[in-house]
This record gives C-alpha cells, sequence and structure tokens, in this order.
C-alpha cells in the first residue's frame, strides 16, 4: 500500500517536473513580447497561477474547516491546517510577483487596489490561522479555535474586494477571460496554470501526509511514557 | 423573544454592574484614545489643511486600537478569574452569552467614543457639532463589537493574548475600516450624507453578516 502510494506520488512529481519546466521554459523564452505589457507579461505566467492556488487553497482551508466543526474528524483539521500552510507560500508568492510586476509596468510598488487588498488581506488570515493554532494553549482548542478564524475569513475577503472595488481600481481585468490575449499567450499561461496546481496537489498531500505521521510518532511517544 | 431579550439583559446588566464598581474598561480605554489622538494631533499640523483630509484616518485608527483594548479587557476579566466557567454554566444558550457579552462591550466602546469624539473635534480644529458622526460611529462599532467579541474570547485563551487579538481582529475588521474613514472623511468635508450612502451600507452589511455569524461560531470558541 505505502509503496504504491510512494509511485503515484514520484509519478506526480515527475509530470510536474516536466510541466514546470516546460512552463519555464514557455515564459522566459518561447513566449513573445506581448504588445502593451512588453516583458512584463514573463512575470505573469508565476503571478496569476500562483493568484490561482492562494484562492483554491483557501477554499479548501475553509471548507475542510467547516467540515472539521461539523464532523469533528481530525482528518479535516489536518487537510485544512496543511492547505494554509502550503497556501500562505503562494499568496506570499502572488504578493511578491504582483508587486515586482507594478512596479515595472505601473512605476509603484504597491497601490490600494481590490484584488492587491484583498490579497494582502488573505494572506494575513493565513497568517492569524496558522498563528492562532501556535499560540493555543492546546492542540483541540487551536483546530476549533482556527477554523472559526477560517469560516470569518472566507466571509470577509469577498466583502473586502467589494469595499475596495468601490474606492479604488487599478489591478487589470482579467484579459484572458474577455479574450484580449493572443492565443499563444494563454496556451504558455495554461500550461503554467497546470504545473502550478499540480505543484499544489503534491505539497498538499506531502504535507498531509508529514502531519499523519508527525501524530502517529505523537502517540508512539505518549504510549511510551 | 423577550425571554431571549431578558437573557441578553441580564447578561448586560452583569457587565454594567462590574464596570460601575471597578471602572475598569471605560476609563483606562477613553484615557488610552485621548493619548493616541493627542499624538497624532502632535505628529500632525492642526492648522493645517491636510488634516481635514487626514483626520478621518486618524479618529478611526485611535478607535480601532481603542476598541480591541477594551474588548480584550472585557474578555480577560472573565478568564483570569474564571467566571466565564460560571457564565457558561448558565442555563442559556451560547449565542445569549454572545449577544449579552458584545452588547456590554458595544455599549462601552459608545461611551468611550462619545467622549472622545469632541476631544478629537477640537484638536483638529473640525465643526464641533456633527452629529451624523454619531451615525457612522454606531454603525462601524456594532462591527468592531460584532467579531471582536469572537476574537477575544479566542485571544483571551491563547499564550500571547495582547498579541493574539490585533492578529485577528485587523484583517477581517479592514471593511469596516475604510468605509468608516470614507464616510467620516466625507461629513468632515461637509459633503451630503448621501455621498457616503453606499459607505454606510457596506457597514451595515457588514454589521449583519458578522453579527449571525459570530453569534453562531461563539459556540466552538468557548466548549471544553
Amino acid at each position: 500500500m505505502k509503496d504504491k502510494v510512494n509511485m503515484w506520488t514520484g509519478v506526480a512529481i515527475l509530470i510536474a517536473f516536466v510541466l514546470m519546466a516546460v512552463a519555464l521554459y514557455g515564459a522566459l523564452v518561447f513566449s513573445p513580447e506581448e504588445k502593451q505589457l512588453g516583458n512584463t507579461i514573463r512575470i505573469l505566467y508565476v503571478h496569476v497561477p500562483s493568484a490561482w492556488i492562494a484562492l483554491v487553497a483557501f477554499g479548501i482551508v475553509s471548507l475542510s474547516s467547516v467540515l472539521f466543526l461539523w464532523k469533528r474528524n481530525l482528518k479535516w483539521d489536518t487537510l485544512a491546517r496543511s492547505s494554509a500552510e502550503v497556501g500562505l507560500i503562494f499568496t506570499s508568492l502572488a504578493l511578491i510577483s504582483g508587486s515586482i510586476w507594478a512596479r515595472s509596468f505601473w512605476g509603484w510598488w504597491w497601490t490600494w487596489d481590490p484584488r492587491l487588498t484583498s490579497t494582502l488581506i488573505l494572506w494575513l488570515i493565513y497568517l492569524a490561522y496558522l498563528m492562532v493554532r501556535s499560540y493555543a494553549t492546546e492542540e483541540s482548542r487551536g483546530a476549533r479555535y482556527a477554523a472559526v478564524v477560517a469560516i470569518i475569513g472566507f466571509v470577509d475577503v469577498p466583502i473586502i474586494y467589494l469595499t475596495t472595488r468601490l474606492w479604488n481600481l487599478a489591478h487589470p481585468p482579467p484579459t484572458v477571460a474577455r479574450g484580449a490575449l493572443d492565443p499563444i499567450f494563454v496556451w504558455v499561461l495554461m500550461v503554467s496554470l497546470a504545473a502550478f496546481t499540480l505543484l499544489y496537489i503534491i505539497l498538499l498531500t506531502r504535507t498531509v501526509e508529514q502531519k499523519n505521521l508527525q501524530r502517529e510518532i505523537d502517540q508512539l511517544r505518549q504510549s511510551l511514557k | 423573544m423577550s425571554e431571549y431579550l431578558g437573557k441578553v439583559g441580564a447578561i448586560i446588566w452583569k457587565d454594567i454592574l462590574s464596570e460601575l464598581r471597578t471602572k475598569d474598561i471605560v476609563t483606562s480605554v477613553l484615557v488610552f484614545t485621548v493619548l493616541v489622538l493627542v499624538i497624532f494631533s502632535f505628529a500632525f499640523e492642526p492648522e493645517s489643511e491636510v488634516i481635514r483630509l487626514l483626520s478621518g484616518g486618524i479618529l478611526w485608527v485611535a478607535f480601532t486600537f481603542a476598541g480591541m483594548l477594551g474588548l480584550s479587557r472585557s474578555m480577560a476579566v472573565e478568564t483570569d478569574k474564571g467566571s466565564l466557567q460560571g457564565l457558561l454554566l448558565c442555563p442559556v444558550d451560547r449565542d445569549v452569552i454572545f449577544m449579552g457579552k458584545m452588547a456590554a462591550s458595544l455599549l462601552f466602546m459608545l461611551l468611550v467614543e462619545a467622549a472622545a469624539m469632541p476631544i478629537f473635534l477640537i484638536l483638529f480644529n473640525l465643526p464641533v457639532f456633527l452629529p451624523s458622526l454619531a451615525l457612522v460611529a454606531l454603525l462601524a462599532t456594532i462591527g468592531f463589537a460584532s467579531i471582536g467579541t469572537i476574537f477575544s474570547t479566542i485571544a483571551a485563551n491563547t499564550k500571547a493574548r495582547e498579541i493574539m487579538l490585533p492578529i485577528l481582529f485587523i484583517p477581517v475588521a479592514v471593511p469596516v475600516i475604510i468605509a468608516a474613514v470614507k464616510a467620516t472623511e466625507v461629513i468632515i468635508l461637509g459633503e451630503p450624507l448621501s455621498t457616503a450612502r453606499s459607505w454606510l451600507l457596506i457597514i451595515a452589511a457588514f454589521d449583519a453578516i458578522f453579527l449571525v455569524l459570530s453569534a453562531f461560531l461563539f459556540e466552538f470558541a468557548v466548549e471544553e
């Protein structure tokens, strides 16, 4: 059983590696310059997938948190926590890459735009989610508190988006959906999205596995006492 | 319904009584708020025109910090002396306890704000009579008290409660803070209140959503 799991993980890692290499080649070499964005489009091949994973990962955190509070199965808590850990990395990546792109294209690092603001707040909520667990006096309390934070955060992020929308709009709208982007760019972006999504799934399953092993070790250690 | 309100009222009354006897929250938080406002008035020239544009932000920075201070004190007294256990043993639903604690915190915060507001208007050379600010303050403070009550309950049970509350509270309170600052700016600049309508609606929506959600989730925050 374990060997079979390991084999599939190995295959997935290999596919992710190849996809990532193709995506990088596509982003840095194959993709031509865009007429408006110029070379800065190369940053977006990293930025858009990271932002996508940031949202997906948080969706999974919130959904598993609801299921955890409802079913009280630690499995859901482990999934939520692992997704939060991986998601925080991708949200950071989205913020950093977005900021670098903004600096080279708009000339400033940061502005209070709806998408920027809500991503930053999402990042802070991820942080609060992970911190409340590590500061909780007991593991089981931390899990419950974190689940509460995730649910409140999940409701809060869209409200932040709407609030800042009233105020400021600077982030370019999704050009891919409007079909304004040449197919060649869309293709490179799609490969990159696939590579990032697969990478997220691999990291997530590895983290879940690591957490389960950790719990097993803790239980063994307890029984030795 | 009236039975429900009676139960909530009993918890509010408990908090008012303990506040009247200890004067623990309102006085200390008020002094803190005034100090924050004074520091800001040192930092910026109160005579300049720019201050009119900045003052909304200044007021809400002061109120946000003051609100967190009051909320963490209100919950700290419950956990420190173990009275939260007593409260939880009361034969009432968890959301009654939440509503009671939330309403009491709201009341104390509004008192502090009502006292600090004239000081703010004077320190920053603004028109002294701005009744519509009371509406903004009321709406925003309901939002603060809703999420603040559940987060301060969580924070009070962690190792670093002073730092945990802001970490939990500020990101979630962002929509209220932004909308309250914008609405305050509109009022201070003397524009008609209808200009601030969408901001006020956002705060009202936030209040409704998070009052219900926090009351519902409170059960998971106090469970032993």
